[in-house]
């Protein structure tokens, strides 16, 4: 009960309530009160602050990243259509063309790919992790696919180039390198992300439901099929999507596997690049301000704008998991 | 699958659960009438709801757990680990305090468990769907909106579906923990109406905090204290008259 001169006690987990006095009596002598209310406003102000620096920054990002990558289309005379639907980049030619639909479908093809291979298996690992064995999978499993996240994208690369393209080079038709090299490279290192919220959604699973479905007499399989999987499909689904945008954006490891030809591919074995790589791979070359160089700024723009609808997404799937 | 007349009463003999080293129940025999209510009462921790899951085997579930000793159902030692759990739980139905339907439409939480087991005529499911809902008198409440998800349903409805799931599979014998301790008072005498009913083709065995639930519900009643079964009785016998003075202290409100 708090007394009539108590201020009601906010939510203990915000910041500008950590150094209040909880609990403490009411009155107070004036000069206590002032230092107390001075300790409220410090801390106050210091997270306002922060987060308006944040805010700062998202926003002067985006807004810069936006005005650059957008004067190709109002200045230079390049089309949007021709952006996105060319399939010719010749941006240093007589005749400069700026067709990114060959990036676009490889930084596509790429993740999804990536993602059609880890989606089984992390949710797998984390079925594995909550159902099966939780003791083997909390103190195995689970560091090894954490360990996973830390390992530095040049390293996977460098593994693709000397194991995996080798090994497509000498078992399919074409070079090795390609969207296959890079999907499984992706997959790879989008898997930590993928069994991670899977873990987390499968652990929160009301032990109700599984109780509820075990006393009716279904087995274990028939519980995961029917009950586990489809009850927390929304938040499986958010972590397969955040594994795409996660592949989406990754530029080092799968430039290093993909071969980087600016064309669309016949086969998964054969060159192809992605938006990251053409930018990596152009920046260097160009001068700011040139055509070439804001039209790389277009590419980080696409890039940019689909990080959004990936966000979105997920947006959407939290919602409908918790309007289930 | 089928009701069978001649139903023998289960019982349990020196039947003990640990959770690792801990002795939570301690070497309970207990007979079960056939179609009778069983009440088990006592303060909590006392052990009565792990004896209870312990019936159908959904100790099993826990990591830890571990059962000694015997419960007989059917001329089958179901804790032989040779058992087959899902034909042991298809024949003990179970309804747990929190109603628990799965996120899912009216029709298909009770059309789930016959789906399990194999049932897939879609006029078979809706008998077995209609019948368990006018068994636990849902069925006038929903038969409109069968469609609709189960969580929809108030409290008390979600409880009754969740009998009726368990009712569609066909037990012979219904486990409830606190069935309606997380009810009003309104759903909680629709329950209990509901487990008087049942009685009629069910063995029922209930855990409740509430004394004057089981005193209403049961006709026979234990006191469970430790671990232990103090006393085991008619229910008026237990309530009016206990021979133990641990649970004339528990009954009368001395402690617990």
């Amino acid at each position: 009960m708090n007394l009539p001169e108590t201020r009601p006690s906010a939510d203990p987990a915000t910041p500008r309530n950590a150094p209040a006095t909880a609990g403490a009596p009411a009155p107070k002598p004036a000069g206590k009160a002032a230092k107390h209310r001075l300790e409220e406003w410090r801390g106050q102000a210091f997270v306002y602050l922060c987060v308006l620096l944040l805010v700062v920054i998202i926003f002067s990002i985006v807004v810069f990243i936006a005005s650059r990558g957008l004067t190709p289309f109002v200045s230079q005379g390049v089309s949007v259509k021709e952006m996105l639907f060319g399939l010719e980049w010749a941006p240093e030619a007589d005749h400069p063309m700026f067709g990114a639909l060959p990036f676009l479908f490889g930084s596509f093809s790429t993740s999804l790919l990536a993602a059609i291979i880890a989606a089984p298996l992390g949710i797998c690992a984390a079925l594995f992790m909550t159902e099966m064995m939780p003791k083997l999978g909390k103190t195995i499993l689970q560091p090894a696919i954490e360990l996973l996240a830390g390992i530095p994208s040049v390293v996977y690369g460098f593994v693709g180039l000397s194991v995996i393209v080798p090994f497509l080079r000498h078992t399919f038709p074409g070079q090795g390198v390609g969207i296959m090299a890079g999907a499984i490279v992706l997959s790879v290192m989008i898997l930590p992300t993928i069994t991670t919220i899977a873990t987390d959604a499968l652990r929160s699973l009301p032990a109700g439901l599984k109780e509820g479905s075990y006393a009716l007499g279904a087995t274990r399989w028939q519980t995961i099929a029917r009950i586990i999987l489809p009850t927390t499909l929304p938040a499986l689904l958010t972590g397969v999507v955040l594994g795409i945008a996660r592949a989406f954006g990754e530029a080092l490891a799968v430039q290093m596997v993909i071969g980087n030809a600016p064309h669309i591919p016949h086969s998964l074995f054969e060159s192809a690049t992605t938006l990251t790589s053409i930018i990596t791979l152009s920046m260097g070359n160009t001068t700011t301000g040139s055509l070439h160089n804001n039209a790389l700024w277009s590419l980080a723009l696409i890039l940019l704008l689909m990080t959004f609808l990936f966000v979105f997404i997920v947006r959407m799937l939290e919602r409908r998991s918790k309007h289930a | 699958m089928s009701t069978v007349a001649t139903r023998a009463a289960f019982y349990t003999k020196d039947l003990s659960v640990y959770y690792g080293e801990k002795q939570a129940v301690k070497k309970i025999g207990m007979e079960f009438p056939d179609r009778e209510v069983v009440a088990l009462i006592g303060p909590s921790g006392c052990g009565k709801s792990t004896f209870l899951r312990s019936l159908n085997r959904m100790n099993d579930l826990i990591p830890g757990a571990r059962i000694e000793g015997e419960v007989w159902i059917n001329d089958q030692n179901i804790c032989d680990p040779r058992t087959d759990v899902v034909q042991l739980r298809q024949q003990i139905g179970m309804v747990w305090q929190r109603p628990n339907p799965f996120h899912k439409s009216i029709y298909e939480n009770i059309a789930f468990g016959a789906r399990y087991h194999g049932i897939k005529d879609k006029k078979a499911l809706d008998a077995i769907v209609e019948q368990a809902l006018r068994k636990t008198a849902l069925w006038d409440e929903v038969k409109d909106r069968l469609n609709q998800s189960a969580l929809a349903l108030s409290g008390g409805q979600q409880q009754r579906l969740c009998i009726a799931r368990s009712v569609a599979v066909r037990p012979s014998i219904l486990l409830m923990d606190e069935p309606a301790s997380a009810l009003d008072p309104v759903s909680t005498a629709k329950i209990e109406e509901l487990i008087a009913e049942l009685k009629k083709e069910y063995t029922i065995v209930i855990v409740t905090h509430n004394m004057h639930q089981a005193a209403r519900v049961s006709d026979r009643t234990a006191f469970f204290f430790l671990g232990d079964l103090v006393e085991y009785d008619d229910t008026r016998t237990i309530f009016t008259n206990p021979s133990r003075k641990s649970t004339d202290d528990y009954i009368s409100g001395r402690f617990g």
